[in-house]
């Protein structure tokens, strides 16, 4: 009988398996609060740009201590710890926002060599090689250059001058005989620093903003192949395709024997091409 | 229970040692969480760069790396191997407090401490009820979950929350509104659960009372003999069940309190108006004669004892 059973049992294992029901219980119900927390803190805004060398945002929130030595170790006083309820990247966690100070592109990287856990990566050794965002030029209506005007501070102050942006000559078709320039962000060189949105001259927000790579980019599809940058053959095994040859069978209408169209144009002389 | 027992908490040490011996361990606590405090704040504030970061991780004097273990240990939990700077600060910070006392940290360094054990005061000043009392192994079931968490969601859990962490690096760095999380922690001590934060929920408390386990300095309740059952040390005490085995053993139990739970606070040697306590490291085996048991009394009314 089970009520039996029950009453025979031991109290103090009863006691002890009620308590750990309970606990157990509990914690499901307030992990369960701090788990949507957590991912609530991924929520990484896009004009926070996380610092040189950076992991992922899901390896950084794995491994960033939140100590701020790299903020400390900063010259420029670009990074800043995020406060909880201001700024959006996750409590404590190292960002900054390229409009208000970018990042100076220091050669010994003092922000990675503070880091004491790795969460800004240490095999970052050129500031060159740095992706902390990409530089988009998003709003080519009010851009200067886009209006026909050679502003081009955004390229002059690129670190990376005529590499990450270069000047991109178009038509302007407002005036029908001048050239626009239109400054052009190259992925392969921009590091992301953000000296172009903080330096454009427009009042208020930047016509070109340093966004993350992952709101940047687009991702090709795994089997686009640039016939321009391949010299092997395109396909792995070459297909053999029928050849349009002249020939019975064929809609070559010069071949002879081939398709013979239901009625004939009318020519000025000799067969129809 | 003694008459005295209805006398205001500290009232004979007042009364015996003087204002200031009788919270000699109170002042040097708040001391040395000012002092440690400080020492993070010299930099922002007066840019003397001798320490560097928060409680989290730091670099003294650019050489001495020093990184919260149970950090690391979540960060590890999540997926990430860290660089040896951090071990190396993490494995300092654990080696001094499981020789200290784990729970050093938390009465000694912790800035939390200051603000749960003005509620714990205010609490006893306005004489509200315990309220809600979670079992003394929640914390170590809040530890796991920690665990838990940071390893299903794959980031440092606790940090998301930690009010710890929030104040420390608030007052550093700047607080935005992390001081919710303090006031929270204030209010959830004063008015939900007495000493329910740090003696209940915190598993940073709870990692560090493990990593102290074998810890040796101590308090030893070794004049227990000389009791008079005031009930202060208890009063005080934000773990009062480490005294009871001490304070109550017999002559041959030990008057060590070898309970990881016991902060090192030494608030018990502070209000001990007979001094039954002090610190001594847990190897001390002085015999420490139990209290000769005496009749129980009749009761009598407090009025009339005075």
């Amino acid at each position: 009988m089970s009520a039996k059973k029950t009453s025979a049992m031991d109290p103090a294992r009863r006691r002890f398996l009620q308590d750990a029901a309970r606990g157990t219980a509990g914690c499901a119900v307030a992990g369960m609060g701090l788990m949507w927390m957590v991912q609530d803190a991924r929520a990484l805004p896009e004009r926070a740009i996380r610092p040189p060398g950076a992991l992922p945002e899901a390896d950084f929130l794995a491994s960033c201590i939140r100590c701020g030595l790299c903020v400390r170790d900063c010259p420029y006083d670009t990074l800043v710890l995020a406060e909880l309820g201001v700024d959006g990247a996750a409590t404590g966690t190292p960002f900054f926002d390229a409009r208000d100070i970018p990042c100076e592109m220091c050669d010994d990287i003092p922000c990675v060599a503070a880091c004491p856990t790795g969460a800004l990566d240490k095999d970052l050794t050129d500031i060159d090689d740095a992706r902390m965002g990409l530089a988009v030029l998003i709003d080519q209506e009010t851009c200067l250059n886009a209006l026909g005007l050679r502003c081009d501070v955004c390229y002059r102050v690129c670190p990376l001058i005529d590499e990450a942006i270069t000047l991109e000559r178009r038509h302007n078709e407002n005036s029908g005989h001048h050239a626009m320039f239109m400054p052009t962000v190259h992925s392969d060189k921009c590091t992301g620093c953000g000296k172009c949105e903080k330096s454009c001259v427009l009042p208020g927000e930047a016509a070109i903003k340093v966004l993350p790579i992952r709101t940047a980019r687009a991702e090709s599809a795994e089997h686009y192949r640039l016939g321009w940058e391949e010299n092997n053959p395109l396909v792995d095994e070459i297909i053999d395709l029928p050849d349009r040859l002249p020939g019975p069978g064929t809609d070559n209408l010069a071949a002879p024997g081939g398709f013979e169209p239901a009625f004939k144009l009318p020519t000025v002389g000799g067969a129809g091409q | 229970m003694s008459v005295k027992t209805a006398l205001p908490v500290g009232h004979e040490a007042i009364r015996d040692k003087g204002l200031i011996k009788a919270h000699k361990y109170l002042i040097l606590r708040r001391l040395s969480q000012a002092f440690f405090l400080s020492l993070f704040l010299l930099g922002p504030w007066f840019g003397i760069w001798w320490v560097k970061g928060n409680l989290s991780g730091s670099l003294t004097f650019n050489v001495l790396p020093l990184t919260d273990p149970f950090i690391l240990l979540q960060g590890m939990v999540a997926g990430h191997w860290p660089e040896m700077t951090a071990i190396i600060g993490a494995v300092i910070v654990a080696a001094v407090y499981a020789l200290i006392g784990g729970r050093v940290y938390c009465s000694w360094v912790c800035p939390i401490n200051a603000v749960t054990d003005t509620a714990a005061w205010a609490h006893r000043r306005l004489d509200l009820p315990k309220g809600w009392q979670p079992k003394r192994e929640t914390r170590f079931y809040v530890l796991g979950m920690v665990l838990v968490v940071s390893m299903l969601t794959g980031a440092i859990a606790w940090e998301v929350v930690n009010p710890i962490s929030m104040l420390h690096r608030g007052l550093i760095f700047g607080v935005g509104f992390a001081w919710t999380f303090v006031v929270a922690v204030f209010l959830f001590d004063l008015f939900v659960s007495r000493r329910g934060w740090c003696s209940h929920i915190c598993p940073v408390g709870a990692f560090y009372g493990l990593l102290g386990r074998k810890s040796l300095l101590r308090v030893s309740a070794e004049k227990r003999a000389a009791c008079d059952d005031c009930m202060d040390c208890f009063a005080v005490c934000p773990e009062m069940q480490v005294i009871t085995p001490a304070l109550r053993g017999k002559d041959e139990d030990t008057a060590l309190i070898l309970s990881p739970d016991c902060t090192n606070c030494g608030r018990c040697i502070d209000v001990c108006s007979v001094a039954v306590f002090h610190f001594t490291h847990r190897f001390d085996e002085t015999p420490a004669p139990g209290r000769a048991r005496t009749k129980p009394k009749t009761h009598k009314k407090i009025g009339e004892a005075a």
